[in-house]
C-alpha cells in the first residue's frame, strides 16, 4: 500500500513527477500516431539532453543551497570555445571548451566560498559577465564547423540509440550514485539542510560548494559542446534563457530552492516533462507559446500541492 | 578547534547583519564609487560631463530605473520579482497593440488595469498562499511570455500613424526642456521613497522583509503588506511599458526579455540587500545611474558595448563583497 501523502510530497519511493510524465505519455500516445515509436522517443531524448545536462549539476548545486544562473552563458561560451578553436584540432577545442567550464564554475565557487556573498548575486553577475567574455571572444560573430567529424557527432548514433542520449543517461546513472553512494553527496546533502550544523560537524562547507559549481559549469560546457555538435554552429546568443529552463526542470523534478532535498532521478522526470511536452505538443501542432504557459502553470501547481501537504514543516505565523 | 568557533562567529555575525540595519558605510561607499566613476570617465572623454550627454545616459536608464523603484519595493519586503521582463513585454505589446483598435486613453486604461491584474496574481500566490516568489515569478515568467506569444500571434506590433497621436508624449516629449521618460522615473522615485521612508506603511513593509514572524506578532497583516508590493511593482513595469512603447511606438513581443536580471544588477549594485528588510529606493536608482554611466562612457571611450557586461560582472561583485567585509570586519570568510 503507497501512503498517498508520502507519495505526493516526493519522499515515497515513487515520485510524482514521474506520475506526471507517464500521464502525458499515455495521453500524448493516444492524440497522435507518431508519439510513442523509438525514433520519437530517441529524439526527444536527444532534444532533452542539452537541459538535462544542465540539470544534473544544478540539482547539486540547488541541492547544496545554492543556485547557479551563469549555466546558459558558460555552454554559449564552451559552444563558442568548441567550433571557434577547431583550427588546431578538435580535440584541443574540446577540452579547451570543457575547461573553461570547470574555470568559471570554479570562479564562482571560490568566490561564493571566500566571500560568502549570496550564490544568487555572484552567479547573476557572471551570467552578465560570461555573455561578455562570449561577445569579447566572438567579437559578434557566429562560428561554423567547417570539419564535419564535429558535426556528424551530434547525429552519430550506436545502433538505433543516438550518441547523444547515450551520453545523457550514462551521465545521470553517474551522477545519481555520486549523489546516492559518496561521502560529497551526503555532505552536499548536509550543507543544504543546515550549514551551521555541517560546519560543526567538521564538514568542510566551502569546498563542498565550490565542487558543486565546478560539476554545474563542466555539465553547462559539455551540454554547450553537444549543442554546438548538433548545430555544427555556435552563436554568441547561445544558451540564452537555459538557465530559467533548468531550473524550472530541477523544481519540478522536487528539489528544494531552499537545499537538503533533491533527487537526480526527480531531476530525470523533470526534464522528461518539459521535453515530452514540447514534443507532443508540437505533434498535435498546438503553437509552441502554449507550452510556456502550461509549464508556468504546472511549476505553480507543484508549489501549491508540495506546500498544502508539508503545511507542518512551513507553517508560518499568519494573520 | 579555534577555527570552528571563529567560523560560527563568523556565521552568526553574518546572520546578524544579513537580517540586518541599513549599514551607513556601505551605502556612502556606493556614493563615492559613482563620482570616482564620473570623474575617472570625465578625464578620457570631454563630452561625457556635457549636458545633454547626462540627460541622454538617465533618459536610457529611466525604464530599468522605473522597474527598478518597484523591484525595490517588493526586494525589501523579503521577495523577488523576476516576471518584470515578460510583464514589461506583455504591457509594451498590450499598449502598442491597442492603441490603434481603440484609441491611446482606452489603451493605456486597460494595459494599467491588466497589468495590475497580473501583479495582483503574483501577489495572490506569493503574500496568501505563501509561495515561494522566486520560483513563482519563475513561473510567470515563462507563462506571461507565453500569453504575450498567443495574444501578438508571434508578430511584432506597431502604430500605423505614428505623427500625430499624444501617445508619443510619454516617451517622446519633453516637458521644460526635460525630457517625459525622466520626469516620470523622477516623480515615481520621490513618490516610492517617502512612502517607504516616512509612511507608517513602509515601515510595515521594512518590518516584513527584515523579520515576517515579529511584524506578524505585531500585529501586521503581512499577507496583505506583500500582496501590496507586488502591486507596486507591476504598476512601476505599466509605466514602464507607458514609456517603452511611445517612444518606439512599435513593440517587439519580447521586447523585455532580461529587463529583470538589469534590474536586479542595478538594485544589487545599489546596496539593496536580496535578503529583505533593508535598501531604498535612492540607492536602487544610484546603483542603476552607475550601470548607465559606465555603459555610456565605456561607449565613448571607444570600447565595443559588451565590454560593460564584463564590468557589470565585476563591480556588482565587488561591491557586495566590500559591504559583506566591512560588516564581518574581516574579508574573507573564515569556513574552509
Amino acid at each position: 500500500m503507497i501512503n498517498m501523502k508520502d507519495f505526493l510530497k516526493g519522499s515515497g519511493f515513487i515520485q510524482p513527477i514521474w506520475v506526471f510524465v507517464i500521464a502525458i505519455t499515455v495521453f500524448f500516445s493516444f492524440m497522435s500516431e507518431y508519439f510513442l515509436s523509438v525514433g520519437n522517443l530517441s529524439n526527444i531524448l536527444v532534444q532533452t539532453s542539452t537541459i538535462g545536462l544542465i540539470a544534473l549539476g544544478m540539482t547539486y548545486v540547488m541541492i547544496n543551497g545554492n543556485i547557479d544562473l551563469s549555466v546558459g552563458a558558460v555552454l554559449g561560451l564552451a559552444a563558442s570555445l568548441s567550433v571557434g578553436l577547431q583550427d588546431y584540432g578538435i580535440t584541443i577545442a574540446v577540452i579547451a571548451a570543457l575547461a573553461s567550464g570547470l574555470v568559471l564554475g570554479a570562479i564562482n565557487g571560490l568566490i561564493v566560498w571566500k566571500t560568502g556573498v549570496n550564490a544568487f548575486i555572484v552567479t547573476l553577475g557572471a551570467m552578465i559577465g560570461v555573455r561578455g567574455l562570449i561577445f569579447v571572444y566572438t567579437e559578434e560573430q557566429s562560428f561554423y564547423a567547417t570539419n564535419f567529424a564535429f558535426s556528424d557527432f551530434g547525429t552519430a548514433s550506436i545502433g538505433p540509440f543516438p550518441v547523444l542520449a547515450i551520453i545523457f543517461l550514462i551521465c545521470t546513472l553517474v551522477m545519481h550514485l555520486v549523489l546516492k553512494k559518496t561521502g560529497h553527496g551526503r555532505n552536499t546533502f548536509a550543507v543544504g539542510g543546515n550549514p551551521e550544523a555541517a560546519l560543526d560537524a567538521g564538514i568542510r562547507i566551502g569546498r563542498h560548494m565550490m565542487i558543486n559549481f565546478i560539476i554545474v559549469g563542466f555539465f553547462a560546457a559539455l551540454a554547450g559542446v553537444l549543442l554546438a555538435t548538433q548545430m555544427g554552429a555556435a552563436t554568441p546568443n547561445l544558451g540564452r534563457d537555459y538557465e530559467l529552463w533548468t531550473i524550472t526542470a530541477v523544481v519540478l523534478g522536487g528539489t528544494k530552492l531552499t537545499g537538503g532535498f533533491g533527487s537526480i532521478t526527480g531531476t530525470l522526470g523533470g526534464v522528461l516533462a518539459i521535453g515530452i511536452l514540447r514534443n507532443g505538443m508540437n505533434l498535435m501542432q498546438v503553437p509552441a507559446f502554449y507550452v510556456l504557459v502550461i509549464l508556468g502553470v504546472i511549476l505553480i501547481s507543484v508549489l501549491i500541492i508540495d506546500q498544502r501537504l508539508n503545511v507542518h514543516a512551513s507553517k508560518g505565523v499568519s494573520i | 578547534m579555534a577555527s570552528v568557533e571563529q567560523g560560527k562567529q563568523a556565521i552568526m555575525l553574518n546572520k546578524k547583519y544579513k537580517a540586518g540595519l541599513l549599514n551607513f558605510l556601505s551605502a556612502q561607499g556606493i556614493l563615492v564609487f559613482f563620482l570616482i566613476c564620473m570623474f575617472a570617465f570625465s578625464l578620457f572623454s570631454e563630452q561625457f560631463l556635457s549636458q545633454s550627454n547626462i540627460m541622454t545616459v538617465v533618459r536610457q536608464a529611466s525604464i530599468i530605473g522605473i522597474i527598478a523603484v518597484g523591484v525595490t519595493v517588493v526586494i525589501i519586503g523579503g521577495n523577488l520579482d523576476l516576471s518584470v521582463g515578460s510583464m514589461l513585454s506583455f504591457s509594451t505589446v498590450l499598449v502598442v497593440d491597442l492603441h490603434d483598435k481603440i484609441g491611446p486613453a482606452g489603451a493605456i486604461i486597460l494595459m494599467f488595469v491588466l497589468t495590475l491584474l497580473i501583479g495582483a496574481v503574483n501577489g495572490f500566490l506569493i503574500g496568501f498562499m505563501r509561495l515561494n516568489s522566486l520560483i513563482v515569478t519563475l513561473a510567470m515568467l515563462s507563462a506571461i511570455q507565453g500569453l504575450v506569444l498567443i495574444y501578438s500571434g508571434g508578430k511584432n506590433v506597431d502604430i500605423a500613424n505614428q505623427s500625430d497621436t499624444w501617445f508619443a508624449f510619454f516617451g517622446r516629449g519633453y516637458v521644460l526642456g526635460i525630457a517625459v521618460p525622466i520626469i516620470l522615473f523622477a516623480v515615481l522615485a520621490i513618490i516610492v521613497q517617502v512612502v517607504m521612508s516616512y509612511t507608517s506603511y513602509g515601515r510595515r513593509i521594512f518590518a516584513v522583509g527584515g523579520n515576517p514572524a515579529a511584524a506578524v506578532y505585531s500585529g501586521i497583516r503581512k499577507n496583505w503588506c506583500v500582496f501590496s508590493t507586488y502591486l507596486i511593482s507591476a504598476f512601476c513595469v505599466a509605466c514602464a511599458a507607458l514609456v517603452l512603447g511611445s517612444r518606439v511606438m512599435g513593440s517587439q513581443n519580447n521586447v523585455g526579455q532580461g529587463y529583470e536580471l538589469l534590474v536586479l544588477a542595478g538594485i544589487i549594485l545599489g546596496g539593496t540587500s536580496l535578503l529583505g528588510g533593508a535598501g531604498s529606493v535612492w540607492k536602487t536608482i544610484i546603483g542603476v545611474l552607475i550601470l548607465g554611466f559606465i555603459q555610456n562612457g565605456l561607449l565613448l571611450l571607444g570600447y565595443p558595448y559588451y565590454t560593460q557586461w564584463l564590468v557589470t560582472w565585476v563591480i556588482i561583485i565587488l561591491a557586495v563583497w566590500l559591504d559583506l567585509a566591512n560588516k564581518r570586519k574581516r574579508l574573507f570568510t573564515t569556513h574552509s
